[in-house]
């Protein structure tokens, strides 16, 4: 095996897992630098837990080797574990107790002392900001709180990996603002972030690198901007008062998309101002009135539907 | 720290949680305690001056049954306790936070460590309990200071079989509905041996099953050593009973654990 000097936070080559004949993870080959955000994007279904469930060490792998911050998963598990952090899609708090107690238990399993533990317990009460119900049972809590409380107990013993499954899946707007905030602080801090998501806006705002994992399979892998310029898609969309008006411009203009029933045109083009403008001269050379104009750049949501093949519009949350 | 130092710490870290848990859901803790005394005071108060004149003794009453029965009493608060412990459990299996504790670095069954140990500290108390409310109402053991300690090894002793093996029973059914059943068999037990009726009295089928199923020789000890009947090879094969039924019940919950969790 080479170690190189810059190393990998994660690792993967050729994962594999089947629950009985159901293939979920088809042969996956990951890697992410450490100090980034690493995005795994994919509809339901796709394997996205049950890849982080591989990599956080809670169920084994069929076949493939996995290596997390230099230590192998399969044969020294503890060590892998002593360094992550994880954050499931069922909020894995104890209802029974208070925020301070889970806390401080996450603390005394670290086996810091319990001085620095409760120390530590008060700090995350503070930044998350749990303080004031911070005696009360979680049960108590909302979904915002418990998703950051979950993410407290995570940090607890100070982990260079943070495994977030789907951290903002049910989330109020500014619940997520919150969150995503709190994933830049950490990533600012050294900490590396491997993330899942089905909302590919926050794969955007977040990721340093996206993967995209379809029926079991990586469909494609780069920085956002890599993804999007996979695709073509960028086109300026013009509307028109009546039948006439778009009959003329399809002529004029030549090679469009027509849609007769909402009167509108989508004509292709890189989005930028010369384009416009020049798209704009021909109109107004033929004299042709446009009702309105809106410029259209891919984004994700193209990439995501033109690569997985089938539209992510059911966003709710997973049980 | 070694291994050893992990496994203790991790497990009383474990252990604070069941407590804590234990406080925050007394009325678990209450029934678990309540059951055993409604039955002492049914069978006493309902049964017991038939039942006591059945016996055959000297006084043949009430008061006779009741020192019959305590023994029987204590073995169903012990089951009882065992039905509780399926249920917290099956209840934790299904919580997130176990995923999580099997994700952290620590001594991996102190899971059910913390459960047995909690488990543990519940059933003696409510054997504690059960035997004052015995005393109450007129129960008086003739037991030495040592036989009140041997009294405690025993059931110790089977409280620990029995909270192992529903560990494992709260490992092995998918649903907390399932887990408080499957233990259920177990508060019948003492009914189907000696704790109620002498097994002599029962049909030979009934009778064969009574003597040899592992509660009779316990109730037998306990028996014995509290109001001083003979006790025979029972404590023997109590203790064997107790020994057994913890090794094979610790290993199945262990392998259970150590199943991968699939969804």
């Amino acid at each position: 095996m080479t170690t190189t000097r810059t190393q990998s936070a994660i690792r993967a080559t050729g994962l594999r897992k089947s629950f009985g004949d159901q293939v979920v993870l088809d042969g996956i080959d990951l890697e992410v630098p450490g100090a980034t955000v690493f995005a795994l994007l994919g509809p339901n279904g796709a394997g996205k837990t049950t890849t982080v469930h591989i990599l956080s060490t809670l169920i084994g792998a069929d076949g493939g080797e996995v290596q997390v911050a230099g230590h192998d998963l399969a044969g020294e598990p503890d060590a892998v574990r002593a360094v992550i952090g994880v954050t499931g899609q069922l909020t894995a708090v104890d209802n029974l107790l208070t925020g301070e107690e889970n806390l401080v238990l996450m603390a005394d399993l670290r086996h810091l002392d319990r001085r620095e533990g409760r120390r530590r317990a008060a700090e995350l009460l503070e930044r998350f900001d749990l303080a004031e119900v911070a005696r009360k049972p979680v049960a108590t809590y909302s979904g915002g709180m418990r998703r950051k409380l979950d993410l407290a107990m995570g940090l607890v013993g100070d982990p260079r990996i943070i495994f977030l499954d789907e951290p903002t899946t049910g989330l109020d707007p500014r619940s997520r603002r919150t969150m995503w905030q709190l994933i830049r602080d950490l990533v600012a801090s050294g900490v590396t972030i491997f993330l899942t998501t089905q909302y590919l806006e926050e794969a955007d705002e977040l990721a340093d690198r996206i993967a995209l994992l379809d029926h079991g399979r990586l469909v494609a892998e780069g920085t956002p901007d890599q993804l999007k310029r996979r695709i073509p898609g960028g086109h300026i969309r013009l509307g028109f008062a009546d039948p006439d008006g778009l009959e003329s411009a399809a002529r004029t203009l030549g090679e469009v998309v027509r849609d007769d029933e909402a009167l509108t045109l989508q004509v292709p083009s890189d989005g930028s101002v010369k384009s416009l403008r020049a798209l704009l001269d021909r109109l107004d050379n033929a004299s042709i009135e446009v009702g309105e104009l809106s410029i259209h750049t891919p984004d994700l949501d193209d990439v995501f539907l033109t690569l997985t093949g089938q539209p992510d519009k059911e966003k709710e949350p997973a049980r | 720290m070694s291994t050893l130092s992990y496994a203790v710490a991790d497990s009383a870290t474990m252990l604070r949680r069941q407590l804590r848990h234990m406080l925050r859901y007394a009325s678990v803790t209450v029934f678990l305690v309540g059951m055993p005394i409604v039955f002492l005071l049914l069978f006493v108060y309902v049964f017991g001056g038939t039942l006591g004149a059945g016996l055959g003794g000297p006084a043949g009453g009430r008061a006779e049954y009741l020192e019959y029965v305590v023994p029987g009493i204590l073995l169903i608060a012990v089951a009882a306790g065992g039905t509780g412990t399926a249920i917290s459990v099956a209840m934790d299996m299904t919580e997130g936070i176990v995923a999580r504790f099997r994700t952290m670095a620590i001594f991996r069954p102190s899971v059910l460590t913390g459960h047995v140990l909690g488990s543990m500290i519940q059933t003696m108390l409510s054997l504690a309990v059960v035997t004052g409310v015995a005393l109450l109402i007129g129960f008086r053991p003739t037991a030495s200071p040592v036989e009140w300690v041997a009294t405690v090894g025993v059931l110790a002793g089977i409280t620990l079989a029995v909270t192992w093996l529903c560990v494992a029973f709260g490992l092995v059914t998918k649903t907390v509905e399932a887990a408080s059943n499957l233990p259920t068999p177990l508060v019948f037990l003492p009914f189907l041996g000696s704790g109620f009726v002498p097994t002599e009295s029962m049909p030979v089928g009934l009778r064969w099953f009574a003597e040899y199923q592992p509660f009779t020789p316990v109730i037998n000890t306990v028996r014995g050593l509290l109001v001083g009947t003979a006790i025979g090879n029972s404590a023997v094969i109590a203790v064997a009973w107790c020994a057994g039924i913890t090794l094979v019940s610790y290993l199945w919950a262990r392998r259970l654990y150590n199943r991968d969790p699939i969804r």
